[in-house]
């Protein structure tokens, strides 16, 4: 058996509309974007809005605050992997935003984490902040109480 | 079979470089708002969507799903994918159509090639165990193809610099090519060598790019053009890949496919060559004489976006059809190293 | 050139006549990719008693050509497919791709095009390696993603959240498919001692997801012999063997991720269904379907595919499970081949299931034959639950 090396070097493009994102991104600013046919709010912003097939359009300000929709808890290691296990892989919801994106929960022991749990971005050293959603290190439980599973049950 | 006609297509501009994702949302959406507009159709009209791409092109697994949200699939859509380009993709759009299950369909492929070095990227299609290792990319490959056949005289390095000579000329009147000129083949025979028989322009350019096609079944084809492009020969075929068991300079799967596709009598064929001596060995595989009029719109020589080009070469083709140009043409596409696989499609003016 | 218009074409009647697979395992260091497709191909032929020569076409399905380390590996393997001088198409919809495979070479018959088609589906992801190439992190963007599981894990706790399904239904789910698998000597998991309490006690992958809750990675192909009413009927009254009619298809895309998408039941699976379930003339699955191989690779795919088939109401996919009826000897067998969570050629797995709901038809299941089946249903999906390709087989031909 044999084994052969491949490398291949790509250079990763994002599109204008996240170039834009990570650019606030890079000053403490979360921005997401609504979608001029449907009017929901996506963030991370992105190209396009994928239910219309149109480009999106007004960048709209995001708290860095909101919830945990759903999540679970990574134990696996595996090749290439960049966060040691186990660790909280979550659904995070921010108050404004119509979808939710994955974040990491630290902050509390990972058996305390619950679908609906308040929770608040807890940053890098601005030190630190590039063009990337790693400028927030976590999300934290912001000790609140839950909202209502009603409030969350569409984003499931 | 039944009446199945190319009644609408549109490409992005096809350039060095684009500054958007390698999974083409930025070029698609206006393409797919494109073909809408073009046909008057709808997306809830649509009966089936699929797609050409390949991941090694974009630098990452599953990256046709990130494509999809540029045709906004929602309600749920009939979708698939090959692969392959975008040509096949048509294919499978066609032989959808032929089960009576859809009456329409849009088709569209995409490729940055520009995000990779695809010289060495298409090295990967080769035998994993005994030849990939050794890299061969593939302009070296196509040149030892283009050696084989001027040494067995099947071909000059002025015939080849004829064919880019023409190429690029014609791609003057081509808005979306991205080379064109007036070089004399004299000119171009002054140039030096990329890759010793070949000269960097009888190789396609690497392209970033995309498009899309839309097929209709039956009357409702003459209610969008008034001379829809009806697809009267759909045939593709491949051949061993091992490139010392096969005579290079000819494409027997070309061969084929041409005449179960029916070319005869075609006056304009576009040929997806994206190497200056493989349309000569296209020509004289698929039986095209001199009447033919070959590539009038510059060909992948003046722009070659991966996994786009075959299927842009149907939508060049049907054009010549729906502008009275012509009333029967050829459309080809290819795959694989050296002309390996090959696809024929027919049109014809009602 | 005045064409038909919808519903003036008579679609050609498609039946299996034969399957073949590989003994699936977790690395094959004895066969080559080619090697790996032929064991297969070869397989089906004789199942179909065919040779090489009969195929008029082939069309290979797999997943992202990152599992080998290839690119599009079909090319080079032209020749060990049979496929020189012919047409050979390759079909990548991601997880689903094996249903979607299975799908066009179904369309080739069903349009007239070719009488006799060789459809093969594999992944041979020990050349290369899956779980990296599922996570590849993206640049800019938090490195959370941990493969198909970390993926669906979030999504399994929202529907047992919703449902209100008690925890040991998934445990149910992977001890059942894993006793059935050990039936099957082709799946690659057997563990005929597998009990409910020994997969609630094994390691937490990705919470709620267990260790024996989910699919092992394996090395697989799988291929399918597709031909026309003529040559079936043919094949039959020669005493070759029977045919698995192919009654319906169906194929349904929807984005990955979009603002309010419903990720446990998703809408382009119901509609999948519903389209399958109104061509195949069925108007009560539970009923009609005499056994199922449906796509779980997480256990708890089981009841949510139940509800999203449309077999049970939404909520009582778990109900159904815990009952038992989906076991061998149930109302409604589920997955007795072993399923995805004993086997997961990635690239593979959805043809599998194709096959093995055909195998049931023509009564080549063995130890895990469903008695007296005649109705079967083959499922598929993949991505982020987003592509869906499923079909009906059936012993008898439409309308009979």
């Amino acid at each position: 058996m044999i084994v052969t090396p491949v490398r291949l070097d790509y250079e990763y493009s994002v599109s204008e509309s996240e170039t834009t994102f990570l650019t606030e991104v890079q000053r403490g600013r979360i921005l997401g974007q609504r979608c001029p046919a449907c009017a929901k709010v996506y963030v991370p912003a992105r190209a396009s809005c994928p239910t219309d097939g149109v480009f999106l359009g007004e960048f709209v300000e995001l708290p860095d605050r909101g919830i945990v929709t759903t999540f679970c808890v990574v134990n696996v290691p595996f090749l290439g992997q960049k966060i040691e296990p186990p660790y909280v892989a979550a659904y995070v919801l921010l108050d404004g935003a119509d979808i939710a994106f994955q974040h990491l929960i630290l902050g509390c022991p990972a058996d305390e984490v619950r679908m609906g749990m308040k929770i608040e971005a807890v940053w890098k050293p601005e030190a630190e902040w590039t063009t990337s959603m790693e400028n927030i290190d976590h999300f934290r439980p912001t000790g609140e109480p839950d909202v209502d599973f009603e409030t969350f049950a569409g984003h499931l | 079979m039944r009446s199945v006609a190319v009644v609408g297509f549109a490409q992005a501009p096809n350039v060095r470089r684009t500054t958007g994702t390698a999974n083409g949302v930025e070029m698609l959406v206006p393409i797919a708002h494109e073909l809408y507009a073009q046909t008057g159709l709808e997306k809830r009209d649509i009966g089936f969507f699929c797609s050409g791409s390949s991941d090694y092109i974009a630098g990452r697994a599953f990256s046709f799903v990130m494509a999809v949200d540029a045709i906004g699939a929602w309600p749920p859509i009939n979708e698939s994918h090959v692969e392959m380009d975008a040509a096949w993709a048509l294919y499978e759009a066609w032989v959808k159509l032929q089960t009576g299950e859809i009456d329409t369909a849009l088709v569209y492929g995409f490729g940055k090639s520009s995000g990779s070095d695809l010289r060495r990227v298409l090295s990967l299609q080769l035998d994993p165990y005994y030849l990939a290792p050794l890299w061969p990319d593939s302009v070296s490959l196509a040149a030892l193809q283009c050696r084989l056949g001027l040494d067995a005289g099947k071909w000059g390095e002025k015939d080849m610099a004829e064919v880019v000579a023409r190429s690029r000329a014609d791609a003057r009147s081509n808005p979306n090519a991205q080379l064109s000129g007036d070089p004399t083949a004299d000119d171009l025979l002054g140039e030096p060598y990329l890759a010793d028989p070949l000269r960097r322009h009888d190789c396609a350019p690497i392209t970033d790019g995309a498009a899309g096609v839309v097929l209709v079944a039956g009357e409702r084809a003459n209610e969008i053009r008034d001379t829809p492009a009806w697809i009267t020969g759909f045939e593709h075929r491949i051949d061993a890949q091992n490139l010392g068991a096969r005579d290079l300079t000819t494409a027997p799967s070309a061969s084929s496919a041409a005449v179960a596709a029916g070319v005869d009598g075609a006056s304009v064929a576009e040929l997806h060559a994206p190497f200056s001596h493989q349309e000569l060995i296209l020509r004289e595989a698929m039986g095209l004489g001199g009447e033919v009029r070959i590539n009038p719109s510059g060909g992948p020589l003046c722009a070659n976006p991966m996994f786009a080009a075959g299927l842009i070469r149907i939508g060049e083709a049907a054009r010549r059809v729906w502008d009275g140009d012509a009333a029967k043409v050829v459309a080809h596409a290819t795959s694989g190293p050296c002309l390996q696989q090959n696809l024929v499609c027919v049109m014809e003016a009602g | 050139m005045a064409g038909a218009g919808k519903g003036a074409v008579d679609k050609v009647l498609a039946a299996v006549i034969g399957t073949g697979q590989t003994k699936h395992t977790t690395k094959r260091d004895d066969v080559s990719i080619a090697g790996l497709c032929r064991e297969a191909a070869d397989r089906a032929l004789d199942d179909a008693g065919m040779t090489w020569t009969d195929i008029d076409a082939v069309v290979v399905g797999k997943a992202p050509d990152l599992f080998e380390g290839v690119m599009m590996p079909e090319l080079s393997m032209a020749e060990a497919l049979g496929a020189v001088g012919k047409p050979l198409l390759r079909v990548h919809t991601a997880g689903s791709v094996g249903g979607s495979t299975a799908i066009v070479a179904t369309s080739l018959v069903q349009a007239g095009i070719h009488q006799r088609v060789l459809t093969l589906a594999f992944e041979k992801q020990s050349e290369s390696n899956a779980m990296w190439a599922l996570s590849i992190p993206m640049p800019f963007s938090m490195p959370v993603h941990a493969g198909a599981g970390g993926y669906f894990a979030p999504h399994v706790r929202s529907y047992i959240r919703r449902s209100g399904a008690p925890t040991h239904v998934g445990a149910m789910v992977a001890a059942k498919d894993r006793r059935n698998g050990a039936k099957n000597p082709l799946a690659h998991l057997h563990q005929p001692d597998i009990t409910v309490e020994k997969v609630q006690e094994s390691m937490m992958l990705w919470d709620p997801i267990r260790f024996d809750e989910t699919c092992p990675s394996s090395d697989g192909a799988c291929a399918m012999v597709l031909v026309d009413e003529n040559t079936a009927d043919a094949h039959v009254s020669a005493g070759k063997g029977p045919a698995a009619w192919i009654h319906a298809t169906a194929m349904r895309t929807e984005p990955t991720m979009f603002a309010g998408r419903d990720q446990v039941n998703p809408l382009a699976g119901r509609e999948a269904a519903k389209a399958l379930w109104e061509q195949a003339g069925i108007t009560d699955p539970l009923e009609e379907i005499d056994v199922a191989e449906i796509y779980v690779p997480f256990s708890w795919f089981e009841p949510m595919w139940l509800e999203n088939l449309g077999f049970v109401p939404e909520g009582d996919g778990w109900k159904l499970t815990e009952s038992g009826e989906t076991d061998l000897g149930g109302k409604l067998p589920i997955n007795v081949s072993g399923g995805v969570l004993s086997s997961n050629p990635i690239g593979a797995s959805g043809m599998i299931r194709f096959a093995e709901a055909a195998k049931q038809i023509l009564g080549r299941c063995g130890e895990y034959q469903v008695e007296g089946a005649r109705k079967a249903l083959g499922h598929a999906y993949g991505g982020g639950s987003q592509f869906f390709a499923m079909w009906v087989v059936a012993a008898d031909k439409p309308g009979v």
